[in-house]
């Protein structure tokens, strides 16, 4: 089966025909490419084959800029961009590889890492983990940094799921997903900076949510094995998100029929 | 006495032991004491956790025998789902348990042990390691490697890693077993039994020579506890508890392993953070007793499959009641591999060995769990209680090495007492205290990485408390 491919998706829904979108040209790793004026940078990396590692980014959904992995070095601005937030502009130079680049993604992998408790060997999802695979793509061989080993309980009180703040990057992705797809918005985010953590509802137990309607979508998104299904043991929890692409489409072409009148 | 030792727990995996050596004023050994210094803490780390997160993480006990682990804890999981497995999947982890049986009784005997039974106990201490064995006898020390091999090899074939496989879950295992698999198998057994026959007969030849090692490793009159089948019979992965006194008379029978509390206290000593578990019944310290391969076929009415049968009865004949000495463990390692090796060959045969069904599936029903399987040191328990959501409260392990932890001690003082005398302790006297714990293969071994030699120190106290003489 193959999914369909991922578009940028405007919202809300502008009529092009009377609303033309500038393109226009910029370089990335020396390569000139062309962009529509409202495409990300890493979205026109990504259709030039070009890597940019992404953590809390997924197609679909709405970008957050929460994981700063995707950052560029853009010439002239003296910080590095996220470039999954950060809008292209005539003639800029984007340099996606760099030793300082590097060094600032592996930097970041590795305080995610102390922030919670990270032990791949028991986690459900060993070997299925996007965290644990940048790691690995980006060459993080130990952490640098003290671990903070910050205390935090097992909510294991909906009937099928459970989530394990351990295992939370704070990616936001179960926000997302809960918000824009699923309608419901059970999960936020509590707490600023490093306290923060995703909540369901009103910081009630999962299991007592009223307006969790326990589609799942929140585990399929969950990059590490935060969210999971109960019951799965160590590296069986591989995530399902075929789902997305199509609901986002079925949603675009809601949009499109609404505003030209058709339904 | 030995106040000044400050035990230092040491947060890594095993491997850490200290021994502490009382003398009086004329130099004899009045005391032994056994420190266990590393402290894990699993029993506290796992409160919170999911159950079924359980025979994963306890794996991380141990590396040689995470596969034990693994089967007590799963079946500790299956009692807090409440489910009957099916009856493939029981066969499958009975089968990965002998792939463990093999290299870890392997592991023992020939990396570990052989240097001080093929060279000597008194050989120069830089050949005696397995790289000596090696030089003096190629072909012996390559049947161990092999065999060893063998039995990791039949691990990753069920659960397709050797070492901390995340193949055994609650309610059964995660994946059926192929055809390749058991075919690639059952072609190993052929070699893995020649070479257990073999170096059964080699060793049983060279008995004699360790005539002395015999009469005084740990050799003294104690209870034996071990897992058998409702037969009677050598069990390693179900079964129920039996309890032999020192006369081989059955003490407690067909016990089920959901009562061990009733039978088994722990009680904890300052020098160690080894718990030592006593026969209940019997009081503190009185009720010491012994686990581990020989005790299982001192205590068993025999091992249920024909070669490792006939060994059996020879074996059961060395003494007049149970075999004593805990040299004989050894021996006792070599005829387990064989049953083994049997056993495998039985299961891999059986035409409902390739079932697909695996695996049971409940939400946690109970709210405890307890799970016994018989280690290659000896028997292992784990007990789990968990809350409404299956986050686990309290847990209570009794890991095999610690059945042994009086025992150990005694032995030690034993084998002190027979060869150290005065203030210096002769090289050949230190091996041999070193290899008493080793005829116990404790779990501690684990993290001999230097082969051959534990990360051991002795102290020799003298009666003013002062430190005469350390070896490390």
């Amino acid at each position: 089966m193959t999914t369909p491919s991922y578009t940028p998706d405007p919202t809300p829904y502008v009529r092009r025909d009377v609303n033309p979108v500038r393109i226009l040209t910029f370089t990335i790793d020396g390569r000139d490419v062309s962009a529509r004026e409202d495409e990300t940078i890493l979205s026109v990396a990504r259709q030039n084959g070009i890597f940019i590692p992404t953590l809390c980014h997924l197609d679909g959904l709405s970008e957050r800029g929460a994981c700063r992995l995707c950052i560029v070095e853009v010439k002239g601005a003296p910080k590095l961009l996220p470039s999954c937030v950060t809008l292209p502009r005539q003639d800029m130079e984007v340099t996606t590889n760099s030793d300082r680049v590097a060094d600032y993604r592996r930097k970041i992998l590795e305080l995610m890492y102390s922030e919670r408790n990270h032990v791949c060997s028991v986690c459900v999802s060993n070997g299925h983990c996007e965290l644990q695979n940048l790691s690995v793509v980006l060459g993080m061989t130990h952490v640098r940094y003290d671990y903070i080993y910050p205390k935090h309980a097992i909510d294991a009180s909906h009937e099928r799921f459970s989530v394990d703040h351990n295992r939370c990057v704070l990616c936001q992705r179960c926000v997302r997903v809960c918000d824009e797809i699923e309608g419901a918005h059970t999960w936020d985010v509590m707490g600023r900076g490093i306290t923060s953590r995703v909540i369901t509802d009103l910081n009630q137990p999962w299991g007592s949510s009223e307006t969790c309607t326990g589609c799942g979508k929140c585990v399929q998104v969950c990059p590490t094995g935060a969210l999971s299904e109960k019951g799965k043991s160590v590296a069986e929890m591989i995530k399902r998100r075929q789902f997305l692409p199509y609901l986002q489409m079925m949603r675009r072409e809601g949009r499109r029929a609404v505003a030209e009148g058709i339904r | 006495m030995g106040q000044q030792i400050v035990i230092e727990p040491v947060t890594r995996v095993e491997g850490h032991a200290r021994i502490t050596l009382q003398l009086d004023e004329r130099g004899t050994v009045t005391s032994a004491q056994f420190h266990v210094t590393q402290f894990r803490g699993f029993e506290k780390f796992c409160e919170g956790r999911p159950f079924y997160e359980m025979p994963s993480l306890v794996e991380r006990i141990c590396g040689i025998c995470p596969i034990s682990h693994s089967l007590a804890s799963a079946k500790a999981c299956d009692e807090i789902l409440g489910v009957r497995i099916p009856e493939p999947a029981k066969k499958l982890r009975r089968l990965l348990n002998c792939g463990e049986f093999i290299q870890s009784h392997a592991l023992s005997f020939f990396h570990l042990s052989s240097p001080d039974l093929l060279l000597g106990m008194d050989s120069d201490p830089a050949k005696r390691n397995f790289l000596g064995v090696l030089e003096a006898d190629r072909n012996f020390a390559l049947d161990g490697i092999r065999l060893r091999k063998i039995g990791q090899e039949i691990i990753q074939g069920f659960a397709g890693k050797r070492i901390h496989p995340s193949w055994v879950v609650p309610g059964g295992v995660n994946q059926p077993l192929t055809a390749e698999s058991r075919d690639a198998m059952l072609a190993m057994l052929p070699e893995a039994y020649d070479i257990a026959r073999r170096t059964l007969q080699r060793f049983k030849a060279r008995l004699e020579d360790y005539r002395e090692e015999i009469r005084t490793f740990a050799n003294f009159p104690s209870m034996f506890m071990g897992l058998v089948n409702k037969e009677g019979d050598l069990e390693h992965v179900d079964g129920v508890l039996r309890f032999i006194d020192a006369k081989g008379r059955l003490v407690a029978d067909q016990v089920n392993p959901a009562d061990y509390q009733q039978y088994i206290g722990e009680a904890a000593e300052p020098f160690s953070y080894l718990k030592s578990p006593y026969y209940k019944p019997a009081g503190y310290p009185d009720g010491m007793y012994r686990v581990g391969p020989a005790a299982r076929l001192n205590v068993c009415n025999g091992c249920g499959t024909s070669a490792a049968n006939q060994e059996w009865a020879e074996f059961i004949r060395l003494e007049r009641g149970p075999v004593m000495s805990s040299f004989y463990n050894h021996y006792a390692r070599l005829i387990e591999i064989l049953y083994s090796i049997e056993t495998m060959e039985e299961l891999l045969n059986d035409p409902d060995i390739l079932s697909k069904h695996v695996r049971a599936l409940a939400q946690p029903n109970h709210y405890e769990g307890i799970g016994v399987v018989e280690a290659p040191r000896g028997t292992l328990f784990h007990h789990y209680q968990v809350d409404d959501h299956g986050l686990i409260t309290w847990a209570n392990m009794i890991v095999a090495t610690g059945n042994n932890n009086l025992a150990m001690n005694r032995g030690i003082l034993q084998v002190a007492q027979r060869f150290i005398n005065g203030d210096k302790i002769p090289e050949g006297a230190l091996n041999r205290v070193e290899a008493v714990i080793r005829a116990f293969d404790p779990c501690l071994s684990c993290s001999t990485h230097a082969v051959g030699r534990m990360p051991l120190r002795i102290r020799l106290i003298g009666p003013d408390g002062s430190v005469l003489d350390e070896v490390r």
